[in-house]
């Protein structure tokens, strides 16, 4: 006696979603850290040095973050006003920032008093920085100039007035400590060196630029403005190499992985991408709650902090690779594997008399009402909601087990408005599915033979023939304009390759070396020839 | 059949056994079943078959137990004869002959020394009527009685045995037939006939379809057509008679079998559910369902302990009480074959069509069916008329890792569904797992199927080609997102349009073959070029072959309009062709052997050839009747060593076919039969003696006589048949003692005449000793050879001495 087969529910390949290196690498992070601050956080910079702290520009103030602690190490708080762009110096010691109020201050790390303050500009500074030297800033303003000071002497080196708006991003050569960048909300960004008195470089990146990010070899440069980003080769002459139009609002921050082969951005659209750096595709993605003003990086890519416009501060750290291997084996673990293993382990002693109990099948609720031949009930027991939203392949597999047994007719007829609607709304979702579509097709047929006569009763199925005969329309038109691109593409493809080297493709004129000549005619003795 | 040379045509097993009805014995210990030509015994605890009852000429249409003697049962048969057998020894002890062709027998304690039969109806034996006779058993000592006393009981009656039943005490007899039941009271001698009317109320038939009669009450269970059954009750009247009904299966009831005590009828159809009606509460029943295949017959122990249940699948399933299967009896299972037959590499089993989305494993070897294995994997509904899937190709690997099998099911109205499944063998469970499943691998129905044969490449490729003028390749990739290596689609590829018919790998996998209706396109599966085109018009391609081994220059294929090519592939030309109306083409994987079943005249030839030469190794003509459209060379276990030309193609492997009707055929020869007869005769089943402590103390002192006589029996197995021709010998045993002249006189006539057989065992003489012996041999004096070799005499004389003593004990 053979047990019940269950029903053979196929495992369909997933469309889109594909699980690559990328997928596994970015999501090896743990749940996010979040952490309220007081206003909506407009920039985060790491500190070159370890422990690799971070600087959080919140409102009026800077906090510092160790890498692991929740609460701040280190607050900044003599701000008059709005606080921009805290950051770091090289060496780790120094940290500066610029304010609303168009002061530009100067902090030692370990100290709380701004060691220098430097005056000049008319309007809030945005852009603060060190240049490679280490004795010089760089600041960039609302009053359409950037700047450079001397950090001994406190006073003002340079000003460049060449930009036409608000300068909000700017950036220092690692390499030369002459040059910098700087972008506007004139669209431009230019490069400077400070050895001469105008800039050497200018593009037009098209939009407001709201982040600037140099490669480590520093021949190419990221500019973010609006929803593109754009790729600059420096040394062909600030010559534009790609424009990435992933987001669909504005760009505000950019970031590089460790090792320099991804680029990320983060938007106001909430979405953080990630980008390849050979072919600038977009190779994950990450969401967040709200738009995100401010991305880093900690190096080696230890954690992800993202800063949003909700004033809240996200921190994901790396999972540790114990972490990771145990998380996977918890998800095999049931909460209740211990009271379903109780007395399973046990080992039989040598006396003991061991009596064996028959393993019991468990069936599905369909399957059990397959069994007993309740053909409607099964199919009712399918088309449950939570089976029918979440895996429509159970009721399609159920639906053509029925089919196969031929009692598909008696399990759709007889049923009332509300059983029928609910089945007509899983057929509305899933009929144009490519692979769902040869079993409910056949469904959908025997549905409108079995309640033709009704049609008019009911306002409600009434409205979803009437949807589904829509649907239907639209996948037929649909399906046309597939057929004219597949014979265009044909054309193409029978027009472009060699015709030799094509005899599978289509019908191309292909003269086949037919080898028709019979060289030896030989007979077998068929009659009587051999008698052995 | 035509004696043919020493080689013939021979039954390969599998024979049915589900043809008639089983009897289980008193002591439920051995169960007797139909098959074919013989009775087979079957225990029903260890499922072995422990021997065969042979002495029948045609079919057996019946067994059963003799009523006076449980130890001894009678077989019935088409051959006209009716043969009482001791069942434990299988020891023939009694033939009746009737003298007519017998298709039924029954038997009642109460009517001694008769037996009932059916026989056609006197007159013409071609008429669809037959007649219940009863036959006088006469009582003499010898073994064969004629017995041709016949007095009729009733007239037009069914010939099948489910439609008779012997009624309580053996006081009546019924038997159904049509829309009509007959009672016939043997006391009375009056008969008494109940009609029905064609069709009931909801049109359901009514035609009875069994009978069955309760042992201890006058009540007639009748099974119908619609899936009824009746009880009949009263029945000694002609107008009074009541009957009740009982309705559960929804197909016509094939099987109906009250229990010994009567409190349970039992009832079994097409749904393969074993129902158990309570007698007088028959609202409740019992299942026993799933049983696999549909129920045929229904037999229960004579102490009720076991039930039996034969199938259409060619099985018999013995049941505990009711409730547990405890042995299941698998025959061959014989049905529509869609598959071609093949030889798993690794179990060198014949694999087939077996019950319905099943393909089975058949041990040649050992005739016994080893498993089947779930290809459709479906709960498979027991109903008439419903389409269902079926493996319509299965082809394995050279290594047989991996088994390809493709389903599809044809509705009449809605698409043609196909599913091409790829099956890797798993080491662990010794079966096939199922590895990927492609759901429409093909538009159209799938023509042919074959896997590339290189067994050191890394590589498995699947070449399929179908009726939407495509073909496929399949290989096994490793996608990086799943956990296991899948099986995916690698290339496509059409010509001109055209249909593809078969597809061929070379032997070396370099080539692939791929026959487009009249063209036939060589390709390269390693860059999917096409290479050459060869056609040979008009009549499109049947069969495609590469040549093995020395041949594998050639490509042969047979065309519809009757013509045998052989294309070398060096030069692109055909090198011979020949008219040959060819059925099947098929070539030996063990040699370059080719064999063409060529049909002509409404019966089937065979040759054997090797592409080289279009000359044929080896030809039998009339091999069997109809078309053969599969075969198979199955490699053998032990190679043969005949050096004879025409035998020489069965030394590496076996050629099987199925014949029209679907019976497994095979070739054997001569030598081999010899030896098969030889084993046969030591292997002694000794399963029929009870465990008693008198077994103990007999059954050691037979092992040990056992023992001494294996010696023996193993030598007689080898030893070389005698020289038949010598007279000398014949002359020296034959004649008495008394007239023989002195010994030391006939010693040296005796040698001569054992050295004369030298000739004969020349030919088992390994090669190096061959031209040797030519040469003296030419020389023209045996003394004088003998003496040269004086080792070679010796030789001789010990080959010959055990033959001598056996002789002359």
């Amino acid at each position: 006696m053979a047990s019940f087969k269950p029903t053979n529910i196929p495992v369909y390949p997933k469309l889109g979603e594909k699980v690559t290196q990328d997928t596994l690498y970015w999501k090896n992070y743990k749940a996010p850290v979040q952490i309220k601050e007081f206003g909506a956080i407009t920039n985060i910079d790491f500190s070159p040095v370890t422990p690799h702290n971070f600087a959080v520009t919140a409102f009026t103030r800077i906090h510092i973050y160790g890498p692991f602690s929740q609460e701040p190490v280190k607050t900044f708080t003599r701000f008059k006003d709005t606080a921009y762009c805290g950051r770091f110096r090289s060496d780790g010691q120094l940290l500066v920032a610029g304010c609303e109020d168009s002061v530009v201050r100067l902090f030692d790390v370990g100290g709380k008093v701004a060691l220098r303050m430097f005056r000049g500009h008319t309007k809030a500074v945005h852009v603060t920085d060190f240049t490679s030297d280490r004795y010089q800033i760089l600041t960039g303003s609302d009053d359409y100039t950037c700047r450079l000071w001397d950090i001994p002497n406190a006073t003002e080196l340079n000003v460049y007035q060449e930009h036409t708006d608000y300068i909000r991003c700017g950036i220092t050569s690692k390499l030369n400590r002459d040059l910098f960048i700087t972008g506007s909300y004139d669209h431009t960004l230019k490069v400077f060196d400070a050895r001469v008195d105008k800039s050497v470089m200018s593009m037009d990146h098209g939009q407001p630029i709201e982040s600037l990010l140099l490669y480590p070899s520093e021949g190419l440069l990221v500019s973010a403005g609006g929803r593109y980003v754009k790729v600059w080769d420096l040394l062909k002459g600030g010559q534009p190499l790609v424009s990435l139009r992933n987001h669909h609002k504005t760009v505000t921050c950019l970031a590089l992985s460790s090792n320099g082969q991804r680029l990320l951005s983060a938007s106001l659209d909430r979405h953080v991408k990630v980008y390849s750096t050979t072919n600038y595709k977009v190779v994950h993605n990450f969401d967040y709650a709200a738009s995100i003003l401010s991305l880093a990086l900690a190096p080696d890519d230890e954690s992800i902090v993202v800063g949003m416009t909700n004033s809240i501060l996200s921190i994901k750290h790396r999972k540790s690779p114990e972490e990771s291997r145990e998380i996977s084996g918890q998800q095999r673990r049931r909460p209740s594997y211990r009271v379903f293993v109780k007395g399973k382990n046990y080992v039989p002693k040598q006396d003991d008399y061991l009596v064996s109990k028959p393993v019991k099948q468990y069936l599905a609720k369909y399957d059990k009402q397959l069994k007993k031949f309740n053909v409607s009930k099964a199919l009712d027991c399918a088309l449950e909601k939570w089976i029918r939203l979440r895996n429509p392949e159970v009721p399609v597999a159920v639906i053509k087990e029925l089919d196969r047994r031929g009692t598909l007719k008696n399990a759709l007829a007889g049923r009332d408005e509300q059983q029928l609607s609910r089945l007509l709304s899983f057929l509305i979702g899933n009929l144009v599915d490519m692979r769902f579509a040869p079993v409910l097709v056949v469904a959908a047929e025997m549905i409108l033979d079995i309640y033709r006569s009704i049609l008019g009763q009911s306002p409600v199925i009434d409205r979803q023939l009437l949807r589904m005969q829509d649907l239907l329309e639209r996948e037929i038109d649909y399906q046309k304009e597939l057929v004219e691109v597949l014979g265009m593409l044909d054309t193409m493809f029978a027009s472009s390759l060699p015709k030799m080297e094509v005899p599978w493709i289509s019908s191309a004129t292909l003269l086949p070396l037919e080898v028709a000549v019979p060289s030896k005619k030989l007979n077998f003795p068929l009659e009587g020839g051999i008698c052995i | 059949m035509v004696e043919h040379g020493d080689i013939r045509v021979v039954h390969r097993g599998g024979s049915k056994i589900d043809f008639r009805q089983p009897v289980i014995t008193n002591d439920s210990r051995f169960l007797l079943c139909a098959s074919g030509e013989c009775v087979k015994v079957f225990s029903t605890s260890t499922e072995e078959c422990i021997h065969d009852l042979q002495g029948h000429t045609d079919l057996v249409t019946g067994v059963l137990l003799r009523p006076s003697n449980h130890l001894q049962v009678y077989s019935c048969s088409i051959d006209g004869t009716v043969r009482l057998w001791d069942f434990t020894d299988g020891i023939l002890i009694k033939t009746y002959v009737i003298g007519c062709p017998v298709y039924s027998i029954y038997a009642s304690a109460n009517h001694e020394g008769v037996i009932f039969i059916v026989v056609p109806m006197l007159g013409d034996k071609r008429s669809e009527l037959f007649q219940l006779v009863a036959v006088h058993l006469p009582q003499s000592g010898d073994q064969l009685v004629e017995s041709r006393e016949l007095s009729a009981v009733l007239s037009n009656v069914s010939s099948n045995p489910a439609d008779i039943a012997f009624g309580r005490g053996g006081e009546y007899i019924a038997s159904a037939k049509g829309l009509q039941l007959k009672v016939f009271f043997f006391k009375k001698q009056k008969s008494y006939e109940f009609s029905l009317k064609e069709d009931n109320k909801k049109g359901g038939l009514n035609t009875f379809t069994c009978v069955a009669c309760h042992p201890k009450d006058d009540c007639i269970a009748t099974g119908h057509g619609d899936g009824k059954i009746r009880l009949w009750r009263n029945f000694n009247h002609k107008k009074e008679y009541t009957y009740s009904t009982l309705h559960w299966h929804h197909n016509a009831v094939s099987s109906l079998c009250f229990t010994p005590e009567g409190t349970n009828l039992l009832s079994g159809g097409v749904e393969s559910v074993l129902v158990q009606w309570r007698y007088n509460q028959e609202s409740q029943r019992d299942f026993l369902p799933r049983l696999g295949a549909a129920i045929t017959h229904i037999a229960v122990s004579p102490d009720g302990a076991l039930f039996c249940t034969s199938h259409s699948d060619n099985k018999i399933t013995i049941i505990q009480s009711c409730v547990k299967v405890s042995a299941v009896i698998q025959g061959l299972v014989k049905g529509d074959v869609q598959t071609d037959l093949i030889v798993d590499p690794r179990s060198k089993a014949l694999v087939l069509n077996g019950k319905p989305g099943h393909l089975q494993f058949y041990s040649l070897q050992r005739d016994k069916l080893l498993y089947n294995l779930d290809i459709v994997q479906q709960e498979y509904i027991h109903e008439l008329g419903l389409e269902q899937f079926e493996v319509v190709k299965a082809a394995f690997d050279a290594s047989g890792t991996w088994l390809a099998t493709v389903e599809e099911r044809k509705q009449k109205s809605a698409e043609l569904e196909v599913n091409l499944k790829l099956w890797a063998f798993d080491e662990q469970t010794q079966s096939f797992v199922l590895n990927t499943t492609i759901s429409a691998p093909h538009e159209a129905r799938i023509t042919a199927m074959c896997f590339r044969q290189a067994t050191d490449s890394q590589t498995t490729m699947l070449v399929s080609t179908s009726k939407d003028g495509h073909f496929k390749a399949w290989q096994l990739a490793t996608p990086a997102h799943t956990e296991g290596p899948s099986w995916s689609c690698d290339f496509v590829g059409t010509y001109h349009g055209l249909v593809p018919e078969c597809c061929c790998f070379s032997a070396d996998s370099s080539l692939l073959a791929v026959s487009f209706q009249e063209v036939v396109t060589v390709w390269s599966p390693t860059s999917w070029e096409l290479l050459t085109t060869l056609s040979q018009p008009p009549g499109a391609i049947r069969d495609l072959c590469f040549g093995r081994l020395s041949c594998s220059k050639y490509l042969l294929g047979t065309t519809a309009k009757n013509l045998l090519c052989c294309w070398n592939l060096l030069t692109c030309s055909l090198e011979w062709s020949t008219s040959m109306d060819i059925s099947l083409l098929l070539a030996d994987p063990l040699s370059e052997n080719m064999a063409a079943f060529c049909c002509q005249a409404g019966c089937t030839d065979l040759f054997v050839f090797k592409p080289s030469e279009p000359r044929p190794l080896f030809s039998h003509k009339a091999v069997c009747s109809g078309t053969v459209t599969r075969a198979v060379f199955a490699p053998r276990e032990k190679m043969l060593d005949s050096c004879e030309e025409n035998s020489q193609w069965l030394n590496r492997s076996q050629l099987h076919f199925l014949t029209q009707y679907m019976d497994l055929m095979t070739f054997t020869t001569k030598a081999e039969d010899d030896r098969l007869m030889a084993s046969s005769k030591q292997l002694v089943i000794d399963d029929s003696v009870a465990m008693t402590p008198f077994y103990l103390l007999l059954g050691k002192h037979r092992h040990q006589q056992q023992e001494n006589q294996d010696p023996m029996s193993s030598l007689s197995a080898e030893r070389t048949p005698l020289p038949q021709s010598s007279v000398a010998i014949k002359e020296l045993l034959q004649t008495p003692a008394h007239v023989l002249p002195s010994t030391s006189f006939l010693c040296s006539m005796f040698v001569q005449s054992l050295l004369i057989s030298v000739t004969d065992l020349r030919s088992n003489h390994s090669e190096r000793h061959y031209p040797q012996m030519e040469k003296t041999w030419n020389s023209g004096n045996q003394q004088h050879l003998f003496q040269e070799n004086p080792d070679d005499h010796q030789m001789i004389c010990r080959l010959h001495l055990p033959q001598l003593r056996s002789i002359c004990t």
